[in-house]
């Protein structure tokens, strides 16, 4: 307690903090970033190990044998499909009650704000269809998910067969302990949501859906399945879900475990585990694999249908089926097997997945970075955040000591108002880049000629842009302030507003918190209204949110490798922007709110500082 | 002075209402920061309904309010918003008064010390003017009514909200040198939660002081003037209790509020420091750290009532807020109370030390409550110690902020008798270090 009691010694670490406070900041930077890239070098990663006794030592014997079986199933699903223009519900009525199971069906209908233009959908209906097994051997209190979606064209065809196949070799086994529930979602995502809002009875997003009749148990886990060709040269494991949200890292430990069995390759964000971590090209392999993820976290959508689950307490993961031209080629029968092993192993189950990590980042498939190695990255550039408000606080603080003779209290009461100020019109402007884009369409509609997604999307650009004009108008707003001490308490309270914000955010989704971050703090850090403006001005608005994702969509897209240019780069943004607004509004997806509503409000308090006068 | 007061009063019930209205009141209802077993309003409707049926509403460990409350709210239950808010307008303009009153004499005392020439030369700028004390009174009412927890707390209907009304009348009978009444408000603050007994001390205090009776064990007078004290105290609280005891007809209340008060059988998560704890610990260990825990309430009172004898109303906001931090069942409504008497202390900026750190800890803090509650609840992927860290950090920067109060109200005292700028002997500056 000496620091915080002896007056000696905290003058001593304050004056050294003040004093050295720009190079602090920047050693920390740098050190943040340096942290974060080490996180994808091998020796400084852990391997995942299975944690769940339960579906460790346990020995399961996979015989699925009806693999080709299962394809032609899929081909006649297919035929059914193509014929009914749609999902064929009666078809797979008859087949799934034709293989013993208890078969169920949900329609719902959904209009969407705005026409989905990547989808092509604006009033969307549909059915789900769903079939239980049920448990031999234990009362019905809990249940697994396997789902399979009804896609348009000729999609997924394959994963509907082998999951009516899977089926009926299910129903002939006698061990299972817990439910099981097959469900056909159509409409993908939309489909998905409404049958878990039906299931649990909650009805978050003000879809219609027509109450289940028939329910399983509560849900421990679910698969989500994509196949699209009838041999596969390598399964990929899908784990980011909504407000990326991950499941239980034992999934994943599951998935590795048997794919190593039966012998099938595997990928994480469609990279194979590499050995070279000691040369650069396998270390890069490694980061990207890592930066995938974080873009993808970061988004804060479902990347499969499984994401959904995981707000409902559901360990859940998706596993696509991938054929690309490698010799070495997987049969369904094999992928069967595959589905069958998970299965059991999840059936053996005593309590939810809870034993492995839920925060984590993978630099491939075999390895692993816990919270507690990649929080102390985001920890370095936040605390740039607090030595700055801690600079900024001794800067406050200490003049009054030196005019305390003439009595000088006055210019901390004008002070409250100039800072309400810039702070009420910032959220404000925050508040209509939220609800305006959507509310105005129709009005954008009539006097434009755009359709009424550009609508949305365009509208929202201009609110954002529209943002920047404000300083002049908040100044006009006032009257008498400007003084040097109105900036710096300004400044103080939107640098802790923002690591506040970061903070919170970088718990619920660390790429997100960690990407604002790397952008918000060093502009936080150096703004002041004494800079060069016209550069400043430059700077800031190339490290806004805005400007943020457009780097991030053009870096994912080099990643993937499918280099985009300037012009694909562009549309990109703009239907990404459609597709965070409508994840939002389907979905109750965090982060378009979170960076209209409060992001965005926070960098305009620093653009204010900026044009401070 | 009055217009700014009744303005601030018209905005306070204006964002209440607003709240009481939005969809944020379902809400706010629901947080464990804000409401507690002792007095969520769904275990105080889960009460009436009992009532009405006939039924005695402590059977079935759901309500665990007074009786006084609950028959209270058997004639206004219709018009429950009305009495949160009247009750939330009722403390600050007591607060408001009290302040007054206090700063008044404050203010004569002051005076009557600088033309007795008791201060050093050099404290002159310690000395407080009246410019600076006219508005006190009207940021307490402030501070208290626009506070975010006051707001959540009286927008919850917490009931916590109704005790801290009886404790500022308390404290305002008090600074008015009312005995009778000061007495009747304390007995009525601790029926409602016990703990407020603690302020029977520095109410005692003050009163004495007021009438210019020495604190001296060895004087009739003053044992004479306590009993006197002690006596309508304990018989309004017997009064109380015997009430409650006609009321319902059982003794049913005494363990379902005290013994629930004291033993702390509900573990729901709150932002104090029992829940945790408790639920971690082993049952034989369970009453003895049951009874350290709390003690700890009661513990400080001789202590802090020997050091700050001549200040007694510092010393009742310390009481105030070391209850807040340390009883069962605290709640954000318990912090404003204390929170509403930072301003009074406005003169001991200077001397605080940790100011900067404490309030980014308790801003930090109340972000993260919600956010690693949903990751614990609904993501699941967080667990209790996440958020019971929270709760310890928020916990030991209240502990840090009212120590830090303390210290500067000393310092402030010792220079005021010792002067300003302390030589060394050798003629060196001096600093105060605190060990």
């Amino acid at each position: 307690m000496g620091l915080l009691s002896d007056p000696n010694r905290r003058r001593a670490l304050i004056g050294m903090l003040t004093r050295l406070n720009a190079p602090i900041c920047l050693i920390c930077y740098m050190a943040g970033v340096a942290w974060f890239m080490g996180l994808a070098f091998e020796p400084f990663t852990l391997r995942t190990y299975m944690s769940e006794n339960a579906m460790g030592s346990t020995m399961v014997e996979e015989r699925f044998p009806s693999g080709e079986r299962a394809l032609a199933t899929g081909r006649e699903f297919a035929a059914h499909k193509k014929k009914n223009g749609g999902m064929p519900v009666d078809w797979l009525v008859r087949t799934m009650q034709s293989r013993g199971l208890e078969v169920f069906t949900q329609h719902f209908s959904r209009k969407l704000p705005f026409p989905d233009e990547d989808k092509e959908r604006y009033m969307v209906k549909g059915t789900n269809v769903y079939g239980i097994l049920r448990a031999p051997r234990a009362p019905r209190t809990e249940a697994l998910v396997l789902s399979a979606p009804c896609s348009p064209g000729n999609d997924n065809n394959q994963a509907v067969g082998l999951l009516l196949g899977l089926a009926q070799y299910f129903r002939s086994q006698i061990y299972w302990a817990k439910d099981i529930i097959f469900l056909v979602n159509e409409h993908d995502l939309i489909g998905m949501q409404a049958w878990l809002e039906g299931y649990h009875h909650t009805n978050t997003t003000g879809m219609d859906w027509s109450p289940l009749q028939g329910r399983g148990g509560s849900i421990q886990a679910a698969l989500s399945l994509e196949l699209s060709s009838d041999v596969v040269t390598s399964l990929d494991l899908v784990l980011e879900g909504l407000n990326g949200q991950l499941p239980n890292l034992d999934l994943a430990n599951l998935f590795y475990a048997f794919c190593q069995k039966i012998g099938v390759l595997c990928t994480i964000q469609g990279k194979l585990p590499r050995n070279d971590w000691d040369t650069t090209s396998g270390y890069s392999h490694a980061v990207q694999t890592m930066m995938l993820m974080v873009l993808k976290q970061a988004s804060g959508r479902p990347w499969g249908d499984h994401g959904l689950f995981l707000r409902y307490h559901i360990e859940a993961a998706s596993i696509k089926g991938v054929n690309s031209f490698r010799q070495y080629k997987t049969d369904a029968t094999t992928v069967g097997r595959l589905m069958e092993g998970m299965y059991r192993k999840l059936n053996n189950l005593l309590e939810r997945l809870h034993q492995s990590y839920f925060f984590y980042l993978m630099p491939s498939l075999t390895r692993f970075v816990s919270i507690g190695y990649y929080m102390p990255a985001f920890g370095l550039l936040a605390v740039i955040l607090l030595l700055r408000a801690l600079d900024l606080w001794v800067q406050l603080s200490s003049p009054p000591t030196k005019t305390e003779e003439g009595g000088i209290e006055v210019p901390s009461s004008p002070g409250v108002l100039s800072i309400l100020t810039p702070l009420v019109i910032s959220h404000l402007t925050g508040v209509a880049l939220y609800t305006l884009p959507i509310l105005s369409q129709e009005l954008a509609v009539e006097h434009f000629p755009v359709s009424e997604t550009e609508a949305v999307v365009l509208t929202a650009i201009a609110i954002y842009t529209a943002g920047l004009a404000l300083p002049h108008n908040t100044h006009r707003l006032l009257s008498g302030e400007g003084t040097e001490q109105g900036w710096k308490v300004l400044k103080l309270v939107a640098v802790l507003y923002l690591a506040v914000l970061l903070g919170c955010t970088a718990l619920i989704n660390f790429s997100l918190g960690f990407i604002l971050a790397l952008t918000l703090v060093p502009l936080a850090a150096f703004i002041t209204p004494h800079v060069p403006k016209a550069l400043s001005a430059f700077v800031m608005v190339v490290l806004s949110p805005g400007f943020t994702l457009l780097f991030a969509v053009f870096f994912f897209q080099e990643l993937q490798e499918t280099p985009v240019s300037v012009q694909e780069g562009w549309m990109l943004f703009l239907s990404v922007i459609s597709q965070g607004i409508l994840d939002h509004a389907l979905y109750g997806s965090l982060v378009y709110p979170l960076v209209a509503l409060l992001v965005y409000p926070c960098w305009l308090l620093f653009w204010n500082i900026l044009f401070w006068k | 002075m009055a217009a700014p007061l009744t303005l601030l009063l018209i905005v306070a019930v204006t964002i209440r209402a607003a709240l009481f209205r939005s969809s944020l009141a379902n809400l706010i209802s629901a947080r464990v920061e804000v409401v507690s077993p002792l007095n969520a309003w769904k275990r105080v409707v889960e009460g009436l309904a009992l009532l009405d049926l006939d039924i005695s509403p402590y059977s079935g460990d759901v309500f665990h309010e007074t009786p006084m409350v609950i028959y209270l709210f058997h004639f206004l239950v219709d018009y429950a918003e009305i009495t949160f808010m009247l009750a939330d307008c009722l403390t600050a303009v007591a607060l408001y008064l009290a302040v007054k009153d206090y700063n008044k004499q404050v203010f004569r005392k002051q005076k009557f010390e600088l033309e007795a020439d008791r201060y050093p030369m050099d404290c002159l700028e310690l000395i407080r003017s009246p410019t600076e004390m006219y508005y006190i009174p009207l940021k307490v009412a402030m501070v208290y009514l626009l506070n975010p927890f006051t707001i959540l707390s009286c927008v919850a209907k917490c009931t916590c909200g109704l005790n801290n009304a009886v404790i500022a009348l308390f404290i305002l009978s008090t600074m008015r040198g009312s005995a009778l009444l000061s007495a009747i408000f304390l007995a009525l603050a601790t029926y409602q939660s016990i703990y407020p007994l603690t302020l029977c001390v520095p109410a005692l205090l003050y009163l004495l002081q007021r009438l210019y009776i020495p604190v001296n064990v060895r004087r009739s007078s003053f044992w004479i003037y306590t009993l006197q004290y002690l006596f309508m105290f304990l018989g309004s609280l017997f009064v109380l209790v015997g009430l409650s005891f006609f009321l319902l007809g059982s003794w049913d209340f005494l363990p379902a509020v005290y013994g629930f008060i004291l033993s702390v059988p509900d573990l729901t998560p709150n932002i104090g420091l029992f829940w945790y704890f408790f639920a971690e610990m082993f049952d034989h260990f369970r009453l003895f750290f049951l009874c350290v825990f709390q003690i700890n309430v009661f513990f400080y009172t001789l202590p802090l009532s020997i050091k700050l004898k001549e200040h007694p109303v510092f010393l009742i906001f310390m009481q105030i807020a070391l209850i807040a931090i340390f009883k069962s069942y605290p709640t954000v409504g318990d912090l404003s109370l204390y929170m509403a008497f930072l301003p009074v202390w406005n003169h001991l900026y200077r001397f605080l030390r940790n100011i900067f750190l404490v309030s980014c800890v308790l801003l930090a803090c109340s972000a993260l409550f919600p956010v690693l509650w949903h990751l614990w609840i609904y993501a699941g992927s967080a667990n209790s110690n996440f958020y019971y860290a929270i709760t310890l950090l928020f916990s030991v920067a209240q502990i840090l902020l009212v120590s830090d109060y303390f210290y500067a109200f000393l310092r402030r005292e010792h220079h005021l008798t010792n002067g300003l700028y302390l030589k060394k002997k050798d003629g060196s500056e001096a600093t105060l270090v605190l060990k």
